[in-house]
C-alpha cells in the first residue's frame, strides 16, 4: 500500500496498463510533451513514445472519433478530453457513434475504449472549466459513465474501464485530484464498473453522492456523529450508468431516510434519477421526505470566489440539511 | 490546387483483364437493377425507405475495385450500393436490409436501409449523421500502421459531408500522421436540395486537399476506368506509406435523395435528362464493345440474367424471418463476461 492523491493514482494505473499491454494508447490535447494539463500522462511520451502517446490537434470530435477507429481495429484507446466542458464538440461522436455502435450493428462491432474527462468545480474554473457533464451522457444507453471519487476506486476502476469491452466515460473530479489522498495497493487490482460502495455505514439516514460532494458528505456525516450522535450512511454511487439500484435501495430501506447530493444543476441531474428510483421502489420504506441538494439552475458558477462558493453545496449546508432530515 | 485527371489509360495498362472488366460491368448493372427493384418495392408498399444509387455506379465500382476484399477496410456512406457489392455484400444481403429482416448483416433490421456494416467483410457500421465515419477511418488507418499491417482504408461521402467540422478534423488528423486512408467524395452537386454553390465557394472539393498536406484529385465520376485508375494510384500511395489522397469524383444522382424526397422542387427535368446522357453504365458499355470484351447482344442478355438473379434474391429476402421483438434489449453492452468477449477486430 502507498498513500497517493487521486491524480497520482490515475497516473500510476494508466502507466501500468500501458506498460502491460501495447494495445493501450493515449490521445488528447497536451498529453504528450506537456504530460497532460493535470499531469496524468507525465513521463509517458518519454517512456512509451509518440506512437502510443498522441498529442492530437485541438479537435475533440476527432479525439473521440479517432479513438473509435482505433478501438475498431484492435487497439485499446484511452482518450483524454482536457476539461469535461470541452467534450461538447464531441457530443455527436459520443452519442451517435460511441454509444450506439454495438446496438446498431446488432452486436457485430464493439468499442473497447475509454474517454477520460476532468469535471467539476471548486478550482476557479468559472463557466467553462467547472462543468458537470455526467447527466448528458448517463442518459444515453450504451455508454458506461463512472465517477470514482477516491484514489483506490479511481485506479481500480480505470483498470476495469480499460479491460471493459464497451465504451466508458471516465469522469475525474478535478478538485479531488490533489485534495483527496488514500491508500492504494501497489499490485494491480480492479474495482468493478457498476457496484456502488457504502463509504460510511450508518443507521439514521442515507446520503447518496459522488465526486467532491461525496467528500463533503463524509465530512458532514462525521460532524453529525460527533456533535449530535446522528448516524449517517454514505453511499458512493461510483457508476452512474449502469446505476446500482440495489445498493442504494438496500441502504434507504435500512435507514428510512434518503438524501442525494450533487454538484450539477439540480434539475434533470443524476440526482433526479436516483431520487425517482427511490420514490418508485422504496416510497413506503421512507420515514421522511426525499431530499435533493444540487447546484442552482443557473448556467454556471462564477469565477469570483464568492460566486463559486454560492453555487456549490458546501459542508455547512449539507450538515444542516442532514440534521433537518434526521430530526424529521 | 487539385490535379484534374482526364487521362485515357488502356485497361491492360491498369492491370485489368477482360474478366475483370466484365465483372466491373456486371457489378454496375447489378447496382442499377437493385435500385430499380427497390423503388418498385417502395411503390408496392413493401419497402418503406429507399436510398438510390443510380448515376453513381461508375465512381463507386471504379474506386472500390482498387481495394482488396479480406485485406482492406471499407467505410461507405448510405448511397454506396456499388461499394458494398464490391466489398462482398450480395443483393440478398442488401434486400434483407431493405426489408429490415433478422439476418440483415448490417444491423439485423435495426437501422434504416443502406446503413451498411459487416465485421466479416470489413465494412464498418455507420450512422446517419453526415461525415461522422471519417474520424473512424483515420483511427482505423492509425491502428493499421501501428500494428504493422499493409491494409488501407477507403472512405466515401458526398460533397455535402465536406461542410461538416468533423470532415475537416478527420482529414487534418490523417494528413498530420500520413495515414493509409483514401477519402472519396462522390460529388453529385446536391446535398438533398442544397446545390453545391450554396455548400462551398469553390468548384472542386479536391482543392482543399493541399490544406491537409496531401494530394487532391478530380476525376470524371462517370468514367469507371478513370475512377479505378486514380483510386489505384491512391491505394498504392497509401500502402507505400505515402499518406492519404482526396479523390473527388464528379457525378450525378438520377433519382431523388431518397424515396421520401421530391427532387422536382429543386432541379429541372431537363437538367436530370442532360445528366443521364453521361450515364456511366452506357459509357462503359461502349468502351467494352469497342474493346471486344462485350459483343452487341451481351448488354441485354447480362441485364436479363442479373434481373432474374436479383428477383430470386428479393423473393428469398422477403420470405426471411423478421427480427424478434424480444431482441430489443440485446446488444446495448457486450453479452457475457468481459473476459469472454473477443476484443480483436
Amino acid at each position: 500500500m502507498t498513500e497517493k492523491n487521486l491524480v497520482t493514482a490515475i497516473h500510476d494505473a494508466l502507466h501500468d496498463e500501458m506498460a502491460a499491454d501495447d494495445r493501450v494508447v493515449v490521445l488528447g490535447e497536451d498529453v504528450g510533451a506537456r504530460g497532460g494539463v493535470f499531469r496524468v500522462t507525465q513521463g509517458f511520451l518519454e517512456e512509451f513514445g509518440e506512437a502510443r502517446v498522441i498529442d492530437t490537434p485541438l479537435a475533440e470530435g476527432a479525439i473521440v472519433g479517432v479513438a473509435v477507429g482505433m478501438a475498431l481495429h484492435g487497439l485499446l484507446p484511452v482518450a483524454e478530453i482536457e476539461f469535461a466542458d470541452f467534450i461538447h464538440p464531441a457530443f455527436d461522436q459520443m452519442v451517435s457513434e460511441v454509444a450506439r455502435m454495438r446496438y446498431r450493428s446488432n452486436g457485430d462491432f464493439g468499442l473497447p475504449m475509454v474517454v477520460r474527462a476532468p469535471w467539476g468545480g471548486g478550482v476557479h474554473g468559472a463557466l467553462y472549466h467547472s462543468q458537470s457533464v455526467e447527466a448528458f451522457f448517463a442518459h444515453v444507453p450504451g455508454l458506461k459513465v463512472v465517477v470514482p471519487s477516491t484514489p483506490y476506486d479511481a485506479a481500480g476502476m480505470l483498470r476495469a474501464a480499460i479491460a471493459d469491452p464497451d465504451p466508458v466515460l471516465f469522469l475525474e473530479h478535478k478538485r479531488t485530484y490533489r485534495l483527496v489522498s488514500g491508500e492504494v495497493p501497489d499490485e494491480p487490482y480492479t474495482v468493478p464498473i457498476g457496484p456502488a460502495d457504502v463509504k460510511r455505514e450508518g443507521t439514521d439516514l442515507t446520503v447518496i453522492a459522488y465526486g467532491l460532494m461525496l467528500h463533503h458528505c463524509l465530512e458532514a456525516a462525521a460532524r453529525l456523529e460527533q456533535e449530535h450522535g446522528i448516524s449517517v450512511e454514505v453511499v458512493d454511487v461510483r457508476t452512474l450508468n449502469p446505476l446500482d439500484r440495489e445498493t442504494i435501495l438496500a441502504s434507504v430501506r435500512k435507514t428510512g431516510k434518503a438524501m442525494v447530493v450533487y454538484e450539477d444543476n439540480r434539475s434533470y441531474g443524476a440526482g433526479a434519477e436516483i431520487v425517482a428510483t427511490i420514490a418508485e421502489e422504496a416510497l413506503f420504506d421512507l420515514d421522511g421526505p426525499l431530499v435533493r441538494i444540487g447546484g442552482p439552475d443557473v448556467p454556471a458558477m462564477g469565477f469570483a470566489t464568492n460566486l463559486e462558493h454560492a453555487f456549490m453545496p458546501d459542508v455547512d449546508l449539507i450538515t444542516q440539511r442532514m440534521l433537518e432530515l434526521a430530526r424529521f | 490546387m487539385a490535379t484534374r485527371v482526364t487521362r485515357r489509360t488502356p485497361p491492360e495498362a491498369l492491370g485489368l483483364s477482360a474478366e475483370d472488366l466484365r465483372s466491373m460491368y456486371r457489378t454496375m448493372v447489378t447496382a442499377r437493377v437493385i435500385d430499380e427493384a427497390a423503388f418498385r418495392l417502395n411503390r408496392q408498399g413493401k419497402a418503406p425507405f429507399v436510398v438510390p444509387v443510380s448515376g453513381h455506379e461508375g465512381c463507386q465500382v471504379g474506386t472500390a475495385w482498387a481495394m482488396q476484399r479480406g485485406r482492406d477496410v471499407w467505410l461507405p456512406y448510405y448511397r454506396d450500393v456499388g461499394v458494398v457489392l464490391v466489398a462482398g455484400m450480395t443483393p440478398y444481403d442488401i434486400f434483407l436490409g431493405l426489408f429490415a429482416k433478422a439476418d440483415d448483416p448490417s444491423s439485423g433490421g435495426r437501422q434504416m436501409p443502406s446503413h451498411w456494416g459487416s465485421r466479416r467483410l470489413g465494412i464498418i457500421s455507420h450512422s446517419s449523421p453526415i461525415a461522422s465515419q471519417l474520424p473512424h477511418a483515420a483511427g482505423i488507418a492509425y491502428a493499421i500502421r501501428y500494428r504493422g499491417e499493409d491494409a488501407v482504408v477507403g472512405s466515401w461521402f458526398g460533397e455535402g459531408a465536406t461542410s461538416e467540422g468533423i470532415w475537416h478534423e478527420a482529414l487534418n488528423f490523417a494528413g498530420i500522421h500520413r495515414l493509409p486512408v483514401i477519402f472519396v467524395c462522390e460529388n453529385n452537386r446536391y446535398a438533398i436540395s442544397v446545390a453545391q454553390d450554396k455548400q462551398m465557394a469553390i468548384e472542386n472539393v479536391a482543392d482543399r486537399a493541399p490544406g491537409y498536406g496531401f494530394p487532391g484529385v478530380v476525376v470524371d465520376g462517370n468514367d469507371v476506368l478513370a475512377c479505378y485508375a486514380v483510386m489505384k494510384d491512391a491505394v498504392e500511395r497509401a500502402r507505400a506509406g505515402e499518406g492519404p489522397t482526396l479523390i473527388e469524383a464528379k457525378t450525378y444522382r438520377y433519382f431523388p435523395h431518397t424515396s421520401d424526397d421530391d427532387d422536382r422542387t429543386y432541379r429541372t427535368r431537363e437538367e436530370v435528362e442532360e445528366a443521364r446522357r453521361r450515364d456511366p453504365i452506357t459509357r462503359f458499355e461502349r468502351v467494352l464493345l469497342d474493346l471486344g470484351v462485350l459483343t452487341a447482344s451481351d448488354p441485354e442478355q447480362i441485364a436479363a440474367e442479373i434481373k432474374e438473379d436479383v428477383d430470386r434474391q428479393i423473393d428469398e429476402a422477403w420470405n426471411a424471418p423478421d427480427p424478434d421483438p424480444a431482441s430489443l434489449e440485446r446488444h446495448v453492452f457486450a453479452e457475457g463476461t468481459p473476459q469472454a468477449e473477443d476484443r480483436s477486430p
